[in-house]
């Protein structure tokens, strides 16, 4: 129950109605990270995403020759992770937690079984998945922007 | 109006490229006051002359503080310029940042890149005169870690009101947060009675302001800085006009209701 109302919270499932929260909620369970702790593996089997209560979760890419580089940072409202959406269900990028991270994961397989069977749900799911994938993708086009290099400063 | 020489009294390097300079008059005589957001004719002597934000209320005897990135060739020499070299300055011009309708308001912050200058001075003024400490919030987006502007100042200034930084790229050394302004102004929540004042490149003031307007920030609310082609700062040869003002003369600071009609109008 009160996983449900940590859902009812979360900016995510905003409207969603009563059913569907509990639906979801049964397919969570709070999961902690200490600093470092990988949250997914590139490669390995995407099987959960995460809520992120409170903390800091970077979002990695691994270069054998200079190790880890740091993509973005999510933190507190966040939702990490939608490999678990699309086949073939591995993780895209790393995502390590930066500080200890308190997170809400929610069980993609399970969650997929239940869209599969209730298609509204899965539509309703898709959407808010949809939203934050292009509110990702406008972040990155700003960050590859490199908006700051050619500019001069207010009043110039 | 003729360039009144001053003196380069200090100068630092904030990164490669881009100085902040102290200037004042060789004769100690009073300079002109200022406002925070208003700016500086700088004359690079044999190169050309440059608008530049004033970019720091603290050497209030009798200095000016300005903070300029080597973009052009007036930019390049006034960054090369040493202690004791000479610079032309006219000035001061322009609307600054509404400081007196801040008072009791929850203040936010936005900058990007080096459009934390013009904001410097309207932050040390809000510390220094109003003492809204607590209820400002600081959001500063740079390129990397190493271009973020006046960093002793930013964690002193983080112990005394709320300071999110963000970069765009950084190597494993920095522990803070990656990603564009927006990402962090996203998650956060403002009272109704919030005023904000954004400056930085105009896609990121344009996204920016996005933002606030969704937060239901009032047009009237938001102001920002803006940045055109300013050559006699007086309103007169109109190289600065957008839409129906002159950005030298009417600006650079603006509220956001009374442009938001050509804000968009990527031809103007």
């Amino acid at each position: 129950m009160a996983l449900v109302g940590s859902l009812t919270q979360h900016p995510f499932f905003r409207g969603m109605t009563m059913a569907d929260l509990q639906l979801i909620a049964a397919c969570g369970a709070r999961k902690s990270f200490a600093a470092g702790d990988y949250l997914g593996r590139e490669g390995h089997s995407a099987d959960h995403f995460y809520l992120i209560l409170r903390g800091q979760v970077s979002i990695e890419i691994y270069f054998p020759e200079r190790g880890a580089l740091r993509l973005q940072t999510l933190s507190d409202g966040d939702i990490a992770g939608w490999s678990w959406l699309f086949p073939p269900y591995r993780w895209r990028f790393d995502l390590r937690a930066q500080t200890s991270v308190d997170t809400i994961a929610l069980d993609g397989c399970r969650l997929r079984a239940e869209c599969d069977r209730d298609p509204r749900l899965g539509y309703d799911l898709m959407q808010r998945f949809a939203a934050i994938m292009t509110d990702r993708l406008q972040a990155t086009r700003l960050q590859l922007v490199d908006l700051y290099s050619h500019h001069a400063g207010a009043g110039s | 109006m003729m360039p009144r020489p001053l003196s380069v009294l200090h100068r630092v390097e904030e990164y490669p490229g881009t100085v902040t300079l102290q200037l004042g008059a060789a004769d100690n005589q009073p300079l002109p006051a200022f406002l925070p957001g208003q700016f500086n004719m700088l004359y690079a002597f044999g190169c050309g002359e440059v608008p530049i934000s004033f970019s720091s209320m603290a050497p209030a005897d009798g200095r000016y503080c300005h903070t300029i990135k080597t973009l052009g060739a007036a930019t390049g020499a006034l960054t090369k310029l040493r202690p004791g070299d000479s610079v032309g300055v006219r000035g001061p011009f322009g609307h600054g940042w509404p400081v007196a309708k801040m008072a009791g308001r929850d203040v936010i912050i936005i900058a990007g890149g080096l459009g934390l200058a013009p904001l410097r001075p309207v932050i040390q003024a809000l510390l220094n005169e109003l003492n809204t400490t607590g209820n400002m919030r600081l959001f500063y987006g740079a390129r990397q870690p190493s271009e973020l502007l006046y960093r002793d100042e930013l964690a002193q200034w983080s112990k005394l009101f709320a300071v999110q930084t963000t970069v765009d790229m950084a190597d494993a050394r920095w522990r803070g947060h990656i990603g564009n302004v927006n990402s962090v102004l996203t998650p956060s929540m403002f009272p109704s009675n919030s005023i904000a004042l954004v400056c930085g490149p105009e896609v990121m003031m344009r996204y920016a302001i996005g933002e606030l307007l969704k937060k239901q920030l009032p047009p009237e609310a938001i102001y920002l800085s803006m940045e055109r082609n300013m050559k006699c700062a007086t309103g007169h040869c109109g190289h600065c006009q957008w839409g129906p003002q002159f950005v030298c003369k009417d600006g650079p600071v603006f509220c956001y209701r009374d442009i938001q009609d050509w804000f968009h109008i990527r031809e103007l």
